[in-house]
């Protein structure tokens, strides 16, 4: 046989399920994009829109460190953030709020880009968020302005995310339908972690060992 | 063309295959009591943090539902959406690469990296890359591959292999990984504690040097969107993000069966998959990418080895449903005694039982059907409601019909079974061989089970203990009463 190996695999498959092929229809019953928050049975009582602060207690389960502010405090907020991890050399991607990074000690623009060595002595991160998941307590990055590219909020020890009300979805639905995945993603659910010996939790192995996050909470407008 | 079409996976390649049958390997490990104590730990930790994760969906029945539907629609146009799959990839810069097994795709993958320049390449966990024997392969090319999840690099360092395919070194302890990584690790540091949090510690400065300069990564893939060329993988230690992200070549290898049919679908899968698997509301870190991303080569690696040859078998095709989430393994009494090593496959439990049979032929993996009491626990909390226990059956019936074929004496088991219904049939020759039954008792020492019998019924004994036939039958006792 000569075939090229995709002519016969495509081949093989056709042959395959020419065999009792049914068709099939998917029933979409759970709670999909834009339902009502969902109702948990282990979380106890809940206020609709109150999404912040499922997001937070969550973030918290994880091992996060979670602050609470306005905008206008943002600046002091993120300076008293890296004063408590002792960061100094903070990335900043393009993209982010001058006063935001008027508040870091020794600002790194990634412009032009850091290289590893740069990034590796680098202490923290600081990012804004695409989307952020109150149900699974997850950030979205889809290294967008304010975010970065990929490796930025990997190499430094201390990601510290700066999340706006606006930014928060109830649940994974609405995070799949908010963003855009021709462009690279990374969903960020905590420090990075490992439990695979004795199943002891470990955290932080190779992203980021301190993840702190502060929602900005200002009243809908 | 000769034997089946499609073919299964062919011998020579890969691990798929196993050194003993299931019953030896399986009687092996039974005698090794740590092996026994973690895994029983393991498993029921998981287990009830599992149950918890899952509890607090209202809406799991409703996804679960979906989740099987939607893979039974890839099942059902599996070749269509591969195509759209590479239209996609290529249209964002990638290249697709197709292989009809292990050895084409360790080939394919041995060539890029060595056109790469590359001697040493990092590797996140992929259950495809140990399927196909690809570290093998690149060491036979003078390529060496480091796995970078912690318990791949502990099961690498102590040149073992995996038991459980999502905490692959559950089988070893502390002071033990402090040992190999000790002997193995260069430049660790020699008061190295058994902290688990020391040892992560040690592996992070070990392998970070690497995730800075390698040239090629592997990795494997939970997902693949048809829509729109999108990957995506799921991992908690941020390894996963150092290779898809730093070297300047990114090859994954992915079976065919992952491709998922829209980016939609991802609302199911993402709550499925973490839930099920590490108890988790979500992973760590999950990381979708499309095509070449800010000037990295990526290559894709579609891989058949034996999938074309399972979706062939109605009663058995839902296998190919599988997301690897290892929840069968947790709740399976046969697996929390035996061990993953025992199935003789980088597939174990259940879902191995069922899986590594359809993608070798059944002729190459017959012993494994039968390792299961088909209690059912698995089925129940399968994401994708694969009936685990009836394709059992199903595949036992595959594997005794290929023997009655293949030959001309009957099985031990298939005359045991026979002659049972015979010597039932007759009043006297029951009576007979009740009697004759006592027996027994001289093969066995008192207050102990029969562990050996003759013949072909030493068939019967090599899995299981008789035990000791009592002194009087119930018939002698109900009739000199």
């Amino acid at each position: 046989m000569s075939w090229t190996a995709r002519a016969e695999i495509l081949e093989r498959l056709r042959t395959a399920r020419a065999v009792d092929a049914a068709p099939v229809t998917v029933p979409r019953e759970y709670r999909g994009p834009g339902a009502p928050p969902p109702l948990e049975p282990t979380s106890g009582d809940r206020e609709p829109g109150d999404l912040s602060r499922l997001l937070a207690g969550r973030l918290a389960d994880y091992g996060a460190v979670v602050r609470h502010g306005r905008a206008a405090d943002a600046p002091a907020l993120i300076a008293r953030s890296l004063r408590a991890c002792a960061a100094r050399r903070v990335v900043v991607p393009p993209g982010t709020p001058a006063a935001w990074a008027a508040a870091v000690p020794e600002p790194l623009p990634d412009q032009p880009r850091l290289d590893v060595t740069d990034l590796a002595a680098a202490d923290a991160v600081i990012t804004t968020v695409a989307v952020a998941i109150a149900q699974t307590g997850t950030l979205v990055l889809d290294h967008g302005p304010g975010q970065g590219r990929r490796e930025l909020t990997l190499v430094p020890d201390v990601h510290l995310a700066l999340v706006t009300r606006e930014r928060i979805v109830a649940g994974v639905p609405d995070a799949v339908a908010a963003v855009d995945p021709r462009v690279p993603l990374t969903w960020i659910s905590g420090p990075s972690a490992t439990s695979d010996i004795e199943l002891d939790r470990v955290q932080g192995v190779h992203g980021p060992r301190r993840l702190v996050v502060i929602l900005l909470d200002d009243p809908a407008s | 063309m000769t034997g089946p079409f499609p073919p299964p996976a062919p011998r020579g390649a890969g691990h798929l295959r196993g050194e003993a049958p299931f019953p030896l390997a399986a009687e092996h490990a039974l005698a090794d009591g740590q092996l026994r104590r973690n895994l029983r730990r393991a498993t029921r930790t998981i287990r009830e943090k599992r149950a918890h994760a899952v509890a607090e969906l209202a809406d799991w029945p409703q996804l679960r539902a979906a989740g099987a539907a939607i893979k039974d629609q890839v099942l059902a146009h599996l070749d269509d959406y591969l195509l759209q799959l590479e239209r996609q990839v290529t249209a964002h810069g990638g290249i697709v690469h197709w292989a009809r097994d292990a050895h084409e795709a360790n080939q394919i993958v041995t060539g890029l990296a060595a056109a790469a320049g590359a001697t040493e390449v990092v590797k996140v966990k992929s259950m495809a890359t140990q399927e196909i024997g690809l570290n093998e392969a690149l060491a036979a090319a003078g390529i060496s591959a480091v796995e970078t999840d912690l318990a791949e690099l502990i099961v690498q360092l102590s040149h073992d292999s995996p038991s459980h395919i999502l905490v692959p070194a559950i089988h070893r302890n502390r002071t033990e990984i402090r040992d190999i990584f000790l002997r193995e690790i260069p430049d660790v540091d020699p008061a190295l504690t058994d902290d688990p949090a020391a040892l992560a510690e040690a592996a992070r400065r070990h392998l970070r040097r690497k995730f800075l300069t390698a040239r090629v990564a592997v990795s494997g893939a939970n997902f693949a969107i048809a829509e729109t060329g999108t990957l995506v993988a799921v991992e908690s230690e941020g390894n996963g993000r150092m290779c898809l992200t730093m070297p300047p070549v990114l090859i994954t290898v992915m079976g065919i069966e992952k491709v998922v049919p829209t980016w939609r679908d991802m609302e199911v899968f993402l709550q499925l998959l973490p839930r099920s698997s590490t108890a988790e509301r979500m992973n760590p870190y999950t990381s979708t990418w499309t095509g070449s991303v800010d000037g990295q080569a990526f290559h894709l690696v579609l891989l058949d080895n034996g999938r074309s040859a399972t979706l062939a078998d109605p009663r058995g095709r839902a296998a190919l449903r599988c997301i690897r989430c290892s929840a069968c393994m947790n709740v399976c009494p046969v697996y929390e005694r035996a061990g993953g090593h025992a199935y003789g496959s980088v597939y174990p439990g259940p879902i191995g039982a069922v899986l590594t049979p359809q993608l070798t032929g059944v002729a190459d993996q017959p012993t494994l059907p039968f390792a299961s009491t088909l209690c059912g626990a698995c089925y129940d909390v399968c994401p994708v409601a694969i009936d685990i226990p009836a394709m059992l059956v199903h595949l036992r019936s595959r594997v005794t019909a290929g023997q009655a074929a293949g030959r001309w004496l009957p099985t031990a088991e298939a005359a045991a079974m026979s002659g049972l219904a015979w010597t039932m049939r007759g009043r006297r020759r029951w009576t007979w061989a009740l009697r004759t039954a006592r027996l027994g008792r001289l093969l066995a020492r008192p207050g102990r089970p029969i562990t050996w019998l003759p013949g072909p019924l030493s068939a019967w004994t090599a899995s299981r203990d008789l035990p000791r036939p009592p002194r009087r039958s119930f018939r002698d006792w109900w009739a000199r009463r």
